[in-house]
């Protein structure tokens, strides 16, 4: 029995993806499980495991080749087995065919004919196909999703996609656990390996809607797109910053730690938002999940593009943890050797263009977190202190707020406490 | 509430039956003299005489057929078979007159009448004393069949079978006829238990085993030893094959949403075929996992002991199929 | 029709008359023959719609053997009870099932004896104590053992007649039911009708004794008896029915007759195994119906027109059973499910094939 290898949906988002090198040559034995190729996706480097056993017949995608998810890109089969179904005419054109299959579906389904017109805003399921039409976990063998009975049943209860979500389940199967997460998170489940930061349920609390909230929502979707964004800049006084920062170096010096200004807005963030979880919040559709712990999302410029690795839990961890954590994170990420629950499950996120001197910028809102914070670099500006004007190391941070969940003050007395932190590192300790 | 084995609940619910209705009387091998090659009939020779206790030859098919004959006319038979196993000899008459009688004379006769033993393996009797026989009854329309896992459940069903108005098979367990368990007392009134009605042994959340007859105290002990390891199994005793207690199954199913059925028995067009195919027609969106089967080897039984030991189904084996429904495995 | 013999005279003075012949009335004898006429016109109808396609499946004729149901039921009480295997037809009219149900049955018309649910092979008659056609070579035996320990079971004095074909006394059954019949005194006659094939095997080609010695192992008196003389075979039932009715234990009866169809209407009448002369001769001398009116007729007791009104009643009978078949509706989708089970129980589900849903 012939085995074909998918360009498999890597990263939950991941449409297409590179073949990097091929870790098996035609010919070569592969078994089950085994590393065959390194796949380039949107996010990192990923590794494409054989999904049967026998010889690596036929290569029909070459290094440096991309092709979409589904897409058929080398053949498994016994030695004598006839694969001229697979390799028949050129391989791209079988590897178009098996990765257009479901987008071709779901172009039917959408082209069907409209309900009466109506100004009806669309439903949540009549918006669905705004999302990636084949954002293809690895559950999918052509273009069958493979889940439980009762996880589809569970899946259209909970308006999830499951095509967003993947399997646990023997052979990638999507079972009820996979569902009950994916519904809990609001974001695409993980792969198997992402149980590492299942949420319970004492890390979040789930807040109802009231009418005006979701007046406010929707009022604001309507005039600005999908994720109402506005901004709240502060300007930082870094002088104890500056200095706290150099004291701390000297002391972890030892250890090879080197604390930038970053890692202290990270902690500084972390602290300030366990105080305000109204802006340690995810949108939800139908309520906003307010989260008890938080998991900073590191912007990370990499030669081409931008990832952001998580720092979990970083409310409990010291700048000794975080420093070298980001540090670590960012490298890999450059490496694009990030996994994918390493990228994902963030609760907010940060990013810094400070190191180009960019004093001031907006950072675009990540869904469904509700707000990022953009850091600007750290220079010596005059300022009026007391009457008088002084030079002192300056920061300007901006927050982008999705407005269906932070309001203006909530989001500037978010600001305050962290610009007390910034201001006044001692408060750490108290 | 007084504790009597097994073996003492059927004896009870016999007596109690022939006492009640002379139209029941009970025929098979070694019934009368010998009180039973189980002793299940112990002392109902001396209660009842020799019209109503009555030691057949050994003619399998010529005293089941007797007893549906004895039937056709208004008596109530209980046929013993000293196994189910020999009972094959008079499957003639089990499917061809028994089940098909009251159809095929579109209702001007029926059966009133019983089929009873063990049924299953019990220890190193290899190949044709070792099966169980459910499949055969259950197969053919027109058939009742219980399974009683306990003494009473075993009074009972039998009770019950016995004031049924069609044949039933009532298969008991070899292994089980020295177990004991509470059953209520003769004086605290008539104990019968309707057939087609099925009997939470255990409640769990995680995952049901199916099952009925001695496999029901595998099921438990399976249950028992996967709590240790956090799981709470759901053991869901059919009681009745037929009638089916499908709203049971489906309960079960909806509760857990995952199900491995235990059967003595081997697969192949087996009592979990059919509860499996069941559950799919009227569960499918219930289901996180597909139904799996704990049965006997697919090969007839063999005679050494080690070899007996892994042919026939095993609680660790209930526990490794609980793992992989829960896909904990 | 061939002469026959003028049998030796016995005793009797069957049928409340004065005896004319053998000890049988004339009015008897009238009666037994329209009553094996009546067999005989009956299976010709339903020869002819098996021809035309109104009866379908396995069809078994008794065209030949009319004096064996006549002979052995006609002795009968009506709350004795028959019980035969699947070449029914017969002797469930001699037992008093109207031919209409009979032939509706053979339609497989709701108006049938069993409601279109059994045809040819399982005519039924509850009422008058017809139990029965059965299927399978050999069921029925321990069917009317059981019959019969019921009766004795209730200490009546009703009997059992259990036919079988020569070939079912090789049967396992056979043997296991008579063993039980000699041992606890049954009241069952057990009665062979010897035909000498069974469907295309002659009896003597697999069996070592003739049938009238296949009961000798077991204890139960066999007799032998001319199954196409109607008297001589109500002789001998009648008595047999006698003791047996006294507590005297089961009987045992060779009735030597003879097919003149096909073992059913898809076989064919002769051919491989017995030759299409021995048939005709059969036919010629072994006539059931043509020795008992010649025998009639040579006795002064039958005239040719008393025959022809009689057989012309008869033809009567059978039209209108046939109409009736006819006329009767066809069995309904409700009626699939109906007598599958007496008892519907309360809880549970008696049919899996997703009908209590």
């Amino acid at each position: 029995m012939a085995t074909k290898v998918h360009m498999e949906a890597l990263s939950p988002t991941m449409e297409e993806g590179q073949l990097v090198k091929w870790l098996k040559s035609e010919g070569d034995d592969v078994s089950n499980g085994e590393i065959i190729a390194e796949i380039e996706t949107d996010k990192a480097t990923m590794e494409l495991v054989a999904r049967g056993d026998g010889l690596l017949r036929k290569i029909l995608l070459g290094e440096g080749g991309t092709a979409p998810v589904g897409a058929v890109i080398a053949v498994i089969a016994g030695a004598d087995e006839d694969i001229g179904e697979f390799v028949s005419g050129d391989g791209a054109a079988a590897a178009g065919a098996a990765a257009t299959a479901e987008p071709e579906t779901k172009k039917a389904a959408e082209e069907s004919p409209p309900e009466p017109e109506s100004s009806t805003p669309p439903t949540a399921e009549e918006a669905a196909p705004v999302s990636p039409p084949d954002e293809a976990p690895a559950t999918e063998e052509g273009d069958r999703i493979k889940a439980s009975p009762l996880a589809r049943r569970l899946a259209e209860e909970e308006g999830v996609e499951l095509r967003d979500v993947a399997g646990s389940g023997p052979g990638g199967r999507i079972i009820k656990r996979d569902v009950e997460r994916a519904a809990r998170e609001g974001v695409p489940a993980a792969a198997p390996a992402a149980a590492a930061f299942q949420l319970s349920e004492a890390d979040y609390e789930d807040v109802p809607l009231t009418q005006m909230r979701k007046t406010i929502a929707k009022r604001l979707v309507e005039s600005i797109g999908p994720v109402p964004h506005f901004f709240l800049t502060v300007d930082v006084d870094m002088s104890r910053a500056v200095a706290a920062r150099q004291r701390i170096n000297a002391m972890l010096e030892r250890d090879g730690i080197k604390v930038s200004f970053n890692d202290i807005v990270l902690k500084a963030t972390a602290m300030a938002l366990k105080k305000h979880p109204d802006c340690n919040a995810h949108w939800r559709g139908d309520h906003v999940r307010r989260f008890n712990r938080v998991h900073l999302g590191v912007a990370v410029a990499i030669d081409d593009g931008l990832i952001t690795p998580v720092v979990r839990d970083a409310h409990l961890k010291g700048l000794s943890q975080i420093s070298p954590e980001v540090r670590e994170l960012a490298g890999r990420a450059r490496d694009k050797k990030l996994k994918p629950d390493e990228y994902m499950g963030s609760t907010f996120s940060v990013s810094n263009l400070g190191m180009f001197g960019i004093e001031e910028f907006t950072g675009v809102i990540n869904p469904p977190e509700a707000g990022i914070l953009a850091v600007g670099a750290v220079e010596e500006r005059p300022v009026v202190i007391d009457g008088r004007i002084e030079a002192r190391p300056m920061m300007k941070i901006t927050m982008s707020c999705d407005h269906r969940v932070i309001d203006g003050a909530q989001g500037s007395r978010f600001l305050q406490t962290l610009q007390a932190i910034l201001e006044e590192p001692l408060a750490a300790l108290v | 509430m007084a504790t009597i084995t097994y073996r003492e609940a059927l004896n009870q619910a016999l007596a109690e039956e022939m006492e009640r209705d002379d139209s029941v009387f009970l025929m098979g091998e070694e019934v009368a003299e010998y009180d039973g090659a189980y002793k299940v009939s112990k002392g109902l020779l001396d209660q009842f005489g020799d019209r109503r206790v009555v030691d057949s030859p050994i003619s399998e098919l010529g005293f089941a057929g007797l007893g549906v004959g004895a039937a056709m006319v208004g008596l109530r038979p209980v046929i013993e078979f000293m196994t189910f196993n020999f009972s094959f000899l008079a499957l003639d008459q089990v499917i061809n007159s028994a089940a098909k009688m009251y159809y095929m004379s579109d209702g001007q006769v029926h059966l009133p009448m019983v089929f009873r033993g063990p049924t299953g393996a019990a220890l190193q009797l290899s190949a044709q004393h070792s099966q169980a026989c459910q499949t055969w009854y259950l197969h053919a329309p027109g058939v009742k069949l219980v399974t009683p896992a306990t003494p009473a459940d075993a009074k009972g069903l039998l009770k019950a079978a016995i004031r049924d108005e069609d044949p039933v098979a009532v298969m008991e367990g070899e292994l089980l006829y020295n177990l004991k368990g509470e059953v209520p007392d003769p004086e605290d009134g008539d104990f019968v238990i309707p057939l087609g009605l099925a009997e939470v042994k255990r409640e769990g959340g995680d995952v049901s085993i199916i099952t009925s007859g001695a496999m029901v105290h595998m099921a438990l002990m399976a249950a028992g030893n996967l709590e240790k390891d956090g799981i709470d199994a759901e053991v869901l005793d059919l009681r009745s094959l037929r009638p089916l207690d499908v709203d049971a199954i489906l309960a079960t199913v909806q509760k857990t949403n995952r199900v491995v059925v235990l059967e003595e028995g081997w697969p192949y067009a087996g009592v979990g075929a059919q509860i499996a195919a069941t559950i799919q027609e009227e569960a499918f969106d219930d289901l996180d996992a597909p139904v799996l089967r704990v049965t006997q080897a697919d090969v007839p039984m063999p005679y050494a002991k080690n070899l007996e030991q892994m042919a026939k189904p095993s609680a660790d084996r209930v526990v490794q199929a609980c793992k992989k429904v829960l896909y904990t495995d | 029709m061939a002469d026959t013999k003028t049998k030796e005279k016995k005793e009797g003075t069957r049928g409340g008359g004065k005896a004319e012949l053998d000890g049988f009335s004339r009015d008897m004898l009238h009666w037994f023959l329209k009553q094996m006429l009546l067999y005989r016109r009956f299976e010709e109808k339903a020869e002819e719609a098996y021809a035309i396609g109104k009866i379908g499946g396995f069809c078994h004729l008794h065209i030949g053997q009319e004096a064996v149901a006549q002979g052995v039921v006609g002795p009968l009480r009506p709350d004795d009870y028959v019980v035969t295997s699947y070449r029914d037809h017969t002797q469930a009219l001699a037992k008093g099932v109207d031919p209409g149900p009979v032939m509706a049955e053979l339609y497989g018309k709701k108006g049938g004896s069993v409601g279109g649910k059994g045809g040819s092979m399982h005519i039924f008659g509850v009422d008058v104590g017809f139990m029965g056609g059965h299927g399978i070579v050999g069921g029925q035996i321990p069917l009317a053992t059981g019959i019969g320990w019921a009766i004795q079971y209730r200490e009546s004095d009703q009997i059992c007649v259990c036919f079988l074909g020569d070939a079912a006394v090789n049967q396992g059954a056979f043997l296991e039911s008579l063993n039980m019949a000699a041992v606890w005194k049954l009241p069952v006659i057990y009665v062979v009708e010897n035909n000498e094939y069974g469907m295309g095997t002659a009896f003597k080609r697999v069996s070592a004794l003739p049938v009238v010695d296949r009961a000798k192992g077991t204890g139960v008196p066999g007799h032998a008896v001319d199954g196409q003389d109607v008297m001589a075979t109500w002789t001998l039932i009648e008595r047999l029915a006698s003791e047996v009715r006294k507590g005297g234990g089961p009987q045992y009866v060779d009735a030597r007759t003879y097919r003149f169809r096909g073992h059913s209407m898809s076989d064919p009448v002769s051919g491989t195994y017995r030759s299409k002369k021995e048939v005709e001769e059969k036919k010629e001398e072994a006539d059931p119906i043509t020795i008992l009116r010649d025998r009639l007729f040579e006795a002064k007791l039958l005239k040719q027109e008393e025959l022809e009104e009689m057989d012309q009643a008869v033809r009567v009978i059978v039209d209108e059973a046939a109409k009736f078949a006819d006329d009767s509706p066809l069995p309904t989708a409700d009626d699939l499910y109906t007598h599958t089970y007496k008892e519907i129980n309360e809880h549970g589900r008696l049919f899996l094939d997703g009908r209590d849903r």
